[in-house]
């Protein structure tokens, strides 16, 4: 038996590496790249395309001159290569930001309240943040007015108290009924806002910063300011408008569902033109209301009618058990809005109002065709008008290009990441 | 509780108003009511008040009165001596147009990177993801401008096509792209063309005739007509008979480098063509997004289902995965196109004299109408939302699954 024993193997062999064709980097590209004759194609069509995109860029790019006081002198140090003129960024950096207007001493201010809006929205977009941070937000915008618009700091304190006396007379009578405590409030802040306003008058120069207009502002400066209040203020007012819509008391649906498709069917630039032109008419004659605010009333109403429709999605996406649970257990309409059927519609309309907002910022820059000089309206009026910098459309359209870019491509990645924080029904 | 308890409490007391439910609701809405005619009529007063301080009225004869300005890109016949109101017209007219051109492109690309988006190649996957994000984040005024100095900057002017050896060439000796604008060949009709034009729209009919038909065979006699190779036979073969039968009653005129410019041909202004590229492939990012959701929003079962029936790769698109997808698609798209009708007011920024830049623009700033203007100006807006979110609608109502 022994000397005519076959081949038995004793230990494993160690296990061979598969074909060259078929792992690592040869593998990917085969399977990713040159799966069939059409793909190979389209690859490379692509690979055309990010080379000559690559060829004309990056030697434009790196060729830049950043230091340059006229386009002249800029086409000067190029020598004929292909480059940017980027010295328009440096020399006008201030004009993108903050406007043509805006005393170039106070700058410090801006910048301070676009540092502390972001302390500001830190608790309300992060929930792993102390909750006590959230009084700071509260705060926030009394103080921004402070900072951006100047006067004595009174005047935000005074406007502060008001809100806060609101709130707490809302607190101490909403157990009894929610109408009696609106009610309530409103009086006691307007009455506070009364008191608070000759105290002001008496100290106006109290802690003051030096004044800055309205029609001083510009640059981005002037888009950040219109998106984040045109947002801010047309959430709660798009809520309303969704709850209205979806009201059964027929004369409140059918005022909310006229604003809204009403806002809805026009385009911006109207209602801008509205703003600028007409709203005028519709406040007595002796007030004069700065366009500012004008557009920024046009801006939230529009967004808010936008919202609204998010938001009534939102609701109809509800199943109706969710309702009549809350009617069976006895609470009342606020109640039930409250704790029952606003929690779950709007954490279904998250990722479609920061659409919606993402767009109102992006919009913000027509204001540049009603003469308003935001970022693009500085660009394209006292920039590239000027000798010095006529016909550097590239670098300066880029540079406001790359800026959204950052701001919008950044918010839509949180919402996304806030999305997959919220989904609590999936494991 | 007894019955004198019951019918006590359900007589009305003026108390109910507010703590019954039942009346409470007509509290609110009279207050709704009241609180919206009070400030309406508080608005009212301020306009009627602020009129009389200007000196101004409400009155639409401006319409009439001669415009004085020249609109350079028109559809229908416009000199600087026709009314406001024909001015306006042309800027109806030009809206529609590029809105309808814009539609049509932006469709284009985005049902292009859509699909390519979910290509399996790599490289192709991702540079429509960076297409996408691009332009989906920056403002559609910033791509407009943009666009437009690319248009200006890159093509080259008339001049350029001059000489023994130009420096530029027109494609097919047809088509000149310059900085000033396309010119593209302008069909021109002689006599005899009417007929060509109606066989053209008969064979039409034709198509969709014969697709009926083979239907109905297949449903009641189970025979599969070939219909793809007939139907391109019924759209070309009866009007090029009839065409060049009647001798080429159709002609082309074609743009010519006389002097310093192109004439003849068909003239779309740069200003146009910007504006048409720019919104087209702006919407075509959101539009991307949207045909990338819907196709994956068909579940995988249901083509595996189907190539389980036997079915061949075309048909499981063309019947199972598109009528599905579709049903995701199409409610947004059409919203889209919405959106490129009302973004085509951005016009302003390039100088294409739509409605925006002639009556809500220059009619505006010289009759000094403001109202009047911007309200006619939103009525028009106003009529083609609404119109089209009725066809809309009735579109959704018509797809809407068919179940319990």
């Amino acid at each position: 038996m022994s000397e005519n024993n076959s081949f038995v193997r004793k230990e494993m062999i160690s296990e061979r590496i598969p074909p060259a064709a078929d792992r690592g980097l040869v593998k990917w590209v085969r399977e990713n790249l040159f799966s069939s004759a059409f793909n190979a194609i389209m690859t490379f069509i692509s690979l055309w395309v990010i080379y000559s995109i690559t060829v004309a860029v990056i030697p434009w790019f790196l060729n830049g001159v950043w230091d340059a006081k006229t386009v002249r002198e800029c086409y000067d140090l190029l020598d004929g290569k292909s480059g940017a003129c980027f010295a328009v960024l440096n020399e006008r950096f201030p004009q993108l930001i903050y406007g043509f207007k805006y005393p170039s001493s106070e700058y410090w201010r801006p910048n301070l309240a676009t540092v502390l809006l972001i302390v500001a929205l830190a608790p309300i977009l992060f929930r792993r943040l102390p909750r006590q941070l959230l009084i700071f937000s509260a705060v926030y915008p009394f103080l921004a007015f402070w900072l951006i618009w100047g006067g004595s700091i009174l005047t935000s304190v005074s406007a502060f108290l008001g809100c806060a006396i609101a709130v707490i007379c809302y607190r101490r009578f909403s157990s009894r009924s929610f109408a009696l405590a609106v009610l309530i409030s409103l009086i006691a802040a307007n009455v506070w806002w009364i008191i608070g306003g000759y105290i002001v008058d008496l100290n106006a120069s109290f802690l003051s910063l030096e004044v800055v207009a309205s029609r001083d502002m510009g640059g981005f400066m002037l888009n950040l300011l219109l998106g984040t209040i045109a947002v801010c203020l047309s959430i709660p007012l798009g809520i309303a408008l969704a709850l209205g819509r979806q009201s059964g008391m027929p004369i409140i649906k059918w005022i909310c569902v006229v604003f809204i498709e009403f806002i809805r069917g026009v385009p911006l630039i109207t209602l801008l033109f509205v703003a600028n032109v007409i709203l005028a008419f519709f406040f007595p004659p002796d007030t004069s209301i700065d366009l500012i605010l004008r557009v920024l009333i046009m801006m939230t109403f529009f967004n808010a009618a936008y919202i609204a429709e998010v938001v009534r999605g939102g609701l109809a996406a509800l199943s109706k058990g969710q309702y009549e649970a809350a009617d069976s257990i006895g609470l009342d309409y606020t109640q039930s809005m409250r704790f029952i059927i606003l929690p779950q519609a709007l954490k279904i309309s998250i990722p479609g109002i920061v659409n919606v907002s993402v767009g109102m910022l992006k919009d913000t820059t027509l204001v540049s065709i009603i003469s308003m000089f935001d970022l693009v309206g500085m660009i394209r009026g006292p920039i590239l008008s000027s000798t010095d910098w006529n016909g550097v459309y590239w670098e300066l359209f880029g540079a406001a290009a790359a800026i959204f870019f950052v701001v919008c491509f950044s918010v839509s990645k949180y919402s996304q990441w806030l999305e997959r924080q919220l989904e609590t029904d999936k494991r | 509780m007894n019955t004198s308890e019951l019918a006590r409490r359900d007589k009305f007391q003026f108390s109910m108003l507010l703590n019954d439910k039942r009346y409470r609701s007509y509290t609110f809405q009279f207050f709704a009511l009241f609180i919206l005619i009070c400030a309406m009529a508080y608005l009212g007063k301020n306009l009627l008040e602020n009129l009389a301080a200007a000196g101004l009225n409400i009155s639409y004869s401006f319409l009439g009165e001669p415009a004085g300005y020249d609109i350079n890109q028109r559809l229908i016949e416009y000199n600087s001596q026709s009314t406001h109101l024909r001015a306006s017209i042309v800027g109806v007219l030009n809206t529609l147009l590029v809105a309808f051109l814009g539609c049509i492109a932006a469709t284009f690309f985005g049902v292009t990177a859509g699909i390519l988006r979910l290509s399996n190649n790599w490289i192709v996957a991702k540079l429509m993801m960076i297409y996408v994000e691009i332009f989906r984040n920056v403002p559609v005024l910033i791509w407009i401008l943009i666009i437009h100095s690319v248009f200006l900057a890159f093509l080259p002017q008339p001049k350029a096509f001059r000489g023994e050896n130009p420096e530029a060439t027109m494609l097919w000796d047809a088509f000149a792209f310059t900085g000033r604008g396309f010119y593209i060949p302008k069909p021109v009709f002689y006599d005899g063309s009417f007929i060509v034009i109606v066989t053209f729209i008969l064979s039409i009919v034709g198509i969709f005739a014969f697709r009926y038909y083979a239907r109905q065979k297949l449903y009641l006699e189970g025979k599969l007509l070939e219909t793809r190779w007939t139907s391109v036979g019924i759209f070309f073969i009866p009007t090029l008979i009839i065409y060049f039968a009647l001798g080429s009653p159709i002609g082309l005129e074609y743009p010519e480098l006389k002097g310093f410019n192109f004439k003849g041909g068909i003239h779309a202004r740069g200003s146009l063509i910007s504006l048409w590229f720019a919104l087209s492939i702006y919407t075509g990012a959101f539009i991307a997004e949207v045909v990338r959701a819907g196709i994956q929003s068909v579940e995988k079962g249901q083509s595996e289902a189907a190539g389980a029936l036997g079915m061949r790769p075309n048909f499981i698109m063309n019947l199972v995965i598109l009528p599905q997808a579709l049903r995701v698609i199409v409610p947004p798209l059409i919203s889209f196109y919405l959106n490129i009708t009302k973004n085509s007011s951005l016009a302003l920024a390039v100088g294409y004299m739509d409605i925006t830049g002639t009556l809500g623009g220059i009619t505006l700033n010289q009759t000094g109408r403001a109202i009047e203007a911007v309200l006619l100006l939103m009525l028009f807006y106003l009529a083609i939302s609404l119109s089209i979110s009725a066809i809309m609608n009735v579109y959704n109502r018509s797809i809407m699954l068919k179940e319990r």
